[in-house]
């Protein structure tokens, strides 16, 4: 089975402290780590797993800035067998649904039974570049997937819904998967291994290598801080102190 | 002026409150721009569900099908492109939900019109579509312009706005269904409700959370103790499931259970917009969390800008004492 597992190098923010720069359009990532999106880790573990099951390759493609072939080579030392790096610095613009575009316009030159990515990346939160790829590609997808099983040639794959809610489906292959974080537990690379990968090639496609103009869907005007709800009210003072405090709320709330 | 739809959404014969967000938000819009709002509804049995929307928009748009009984973003595709194509809305509003997301990305696309997800405010100014969405795991908000279009498609994040009743008392539209049968490459096959685990979370009266800034499995003894003592029980985020550290029924989340606890303690918790979904509601809300922007605060009733194991430990000790003296 010949699987594509589309990943994204994303600044790391969900433990850190996240500021605008100046441009007003983007962040300030001197300070953040960068590393694959969460999801995409996990759609790259499913693949690895199928084709531990049923051999076959896995090819792991990026739209990513020159960075992104460290997190390809990551990629590569966990089990994929090549890397694809589209480069991100050909264009501007780029949005969930111009990342997809210039996806499809290397995915249909390779074969493929099953197409992975992560189900959201935590810097754009679109949630939309797998499923707009499988439609661009004309295949079934399914989406927040947390369980996938491969027979005869069709994919039965459980949709994680609101509650904890599984939705099963049947989908016949090729077909595209966005996968939920949870279904697997991502290996880590060993040092060896990532020392083997890096003398392995990273194959560069760039715009004039993809024959169509692609056109943005939408454009980020601003980014800003968001609006501050109903704000807690912050206890201050030594940990005892503050400790205390919190001890006597919850006393005098008859919550003890 | 074109109007205005929204989805109806509905799960195992109920409408999903989702589904009023969408019409107080499209009534709304509908108003601005001098047109109409249409819910369109795709299911088996239409007249359950019609009474519950009849004041809810101006008109009803129904494909009355028993392919529709179950969500399937194939046959919904399907179904809504002939209906954006007769219909040829200037905005068409979809859940930002897990059948949103399977369905607008790529009923947009083969419809060819600009799409965004996740939405929080819609805003129109002068044919243009303006959206707030959040980025970078929900710590900043951007301001997103669409593409000049005679047409648009957003998903709307649950929450975003107060449900109103609508005085209205829509027309009923019924359409003929494209469809009879589910097609062969994408098959809906059944539902499977969620393991029930050793615990209910959602009956208990104090719930205390862990996140990722709990760092470690190893660390989770330390908050159970903590939990003991203040008579709560242990709810978490979706990382600490995906780790492992906790079975999913502790997860508290658009994903997992949703609370209304007397007491939330959020320790190590930043507050992602799909775990505030479940515990928002709750009657009061401690958070303890080392990053003084952790969005979590902006839910919490009371915070404490600090390390959660130095405080922990000390808070489990005063609540002891407290416990003793009432003694």
């Amino acid at each position: 089975m010949n699987i594509i597992v589309c990943i994204k190098r994303v600044p790391q923010t969900a433990e850190a402290d996240v500021k605008i720069d100046s441009t007003g359009k983007d962040i300030i990532k001197d300070r953040l780590a960068f590393d694959m999106n969460e999801s995409d880790s996990y759609a790259l573990e499913e693949a690895i797993l199928l084709k531990e099951k049923f051999g076959g390759t896995v090819t792991v493609v990026s739209l990513g800035y020159p960075e992104t072939e460290d997190t390809l080579r990551i990629a590569l030392a966990k089990g994929g067998d090549s890397a694809i790096r589209i480069k991100a610095e050909d264009f501007d613009e780029i949005d969930g649904y111009k990342t997809a575009v210039i996806l499809s316009s290397v995915i249909r030159g390779l074969p493929y039974d099953l197409i992975l990515t992560g189900c959201m990346a935590t810097d754009d939160y679109y949630s939309m570049v797998g499923q707009t790829l499988a439609e661009l590609l004309d295949i079934p997808h399914a989406s927040l997937v947390t369980k996938l099983d491969i027979t005869n040639n069709k994919a039965q794959v459980y949709r994680e819904l609101e509650g904890g809610l599984l939705e099963h489906l049947e989908v016949n292959l090729p077909a595209l998967v966005t996968v939920q974080t949870g279904i697997n537990t991502p290996r880590f690379a060993s040092l060896i291994a990532i020392r083997r990968a890096a003398s392995k090639e990273i194959k560069i496609v760039g715009k004039s290598d993809i024959s169509k103009d692609i056109i943005s869907n939408a454009t980020l005007e601003e980014l800003f801080y968001p609006p501050v709800g109903k704000r807690a009210e912050i206890l201050t003072g030594s940990i005892d102190e503050v400790v205390t405090k919190l001890a006597t709320i919850i006393k005098e709330k008859g919550l003890i | 002026m074109a109007g205005i739809l929204t989805l109806v959404e509905h799960r195992q014969g109920v409408i999903r409150d989702i589904t009023f967000e969408l019409l107080t938000l499209g009534r709304k819009i509908a108003q601005n721009l001098s047109t109409q709002c249409s819910a369109v509804l795709l299911c088996d049995n239409a007249e359950k569900f019609i009474g519950q929307l009849k004041n809810n928009a101006h008109r009803i748009i129904v494909m009355e099908n028993s392919v529709f009984k179950d969500f399937n973003a194939e046959t919904y595709q399907i179904a809504l492109s002939e209906i954006l194509k007769k219909e040829n809305p200037f905005l068409t509003i979809i859940g930002h939900t897990a059948m949103g997301m399977d369905l607008g990305p790529s009923l947009a696309t083969q419809m060819n019109i600009p799409f965004t997800t996740d939405c929080m405010d819609v805003q129109i100014f002068d044919g243009k579509l303006r959206v707030i969405r959040s980025m970078f795991d929900g710590k900043l908000n951007a301001r997103i312009l669409l593409k000049d279009n005679p047409s648009y498609l957003v998903t709307y994040r649950s929450g975003s706005i107060p449900v109103e009743t609508g005085n209205l008392d829509a027309e009923v539209v019924k359409l003929e269904t494209p469809i009879n049968a589910q097609p062969e490459y994408r098959k809906f096959i059944e539902y499977i409700e969620a393991a029930v685990g050793a615990v209910d979370i959602t009956k208990a009266d104090i719930i205390v959370s862990v996140g990722r800034g709990i760092k470690d499995k190893a660390n989770l003894p330390v908050i159970e103790d903590f939990a003991k003592v203040i008579g709560g029980v242990i709810g978490c985020t979706r990382p600490v499931v995906d780790a492992g550290w906790l079975p999913k029924e502790h997860q508290v989340g658009s994903s997992g259970k949703t609370v209304k606890p007397k007491l939330y303690i959020a320790l190590g918790i930043s507050g992602a917009f799909q775990h505030l979904m479940g515990m928002k509601n709750s009657d009061t809300i401690i958070a303890v969390n080392k990053d003084p922007n952790a969005p979590i605060f902006n839910e919490a009733d009371y915070g404490i800008v600090e390390d959660l194991f130095k405080v922990v430990p000390v808070l489990k000790n005063k609540i002891l004492e407290l416990k003793q003296t009432k003694a």
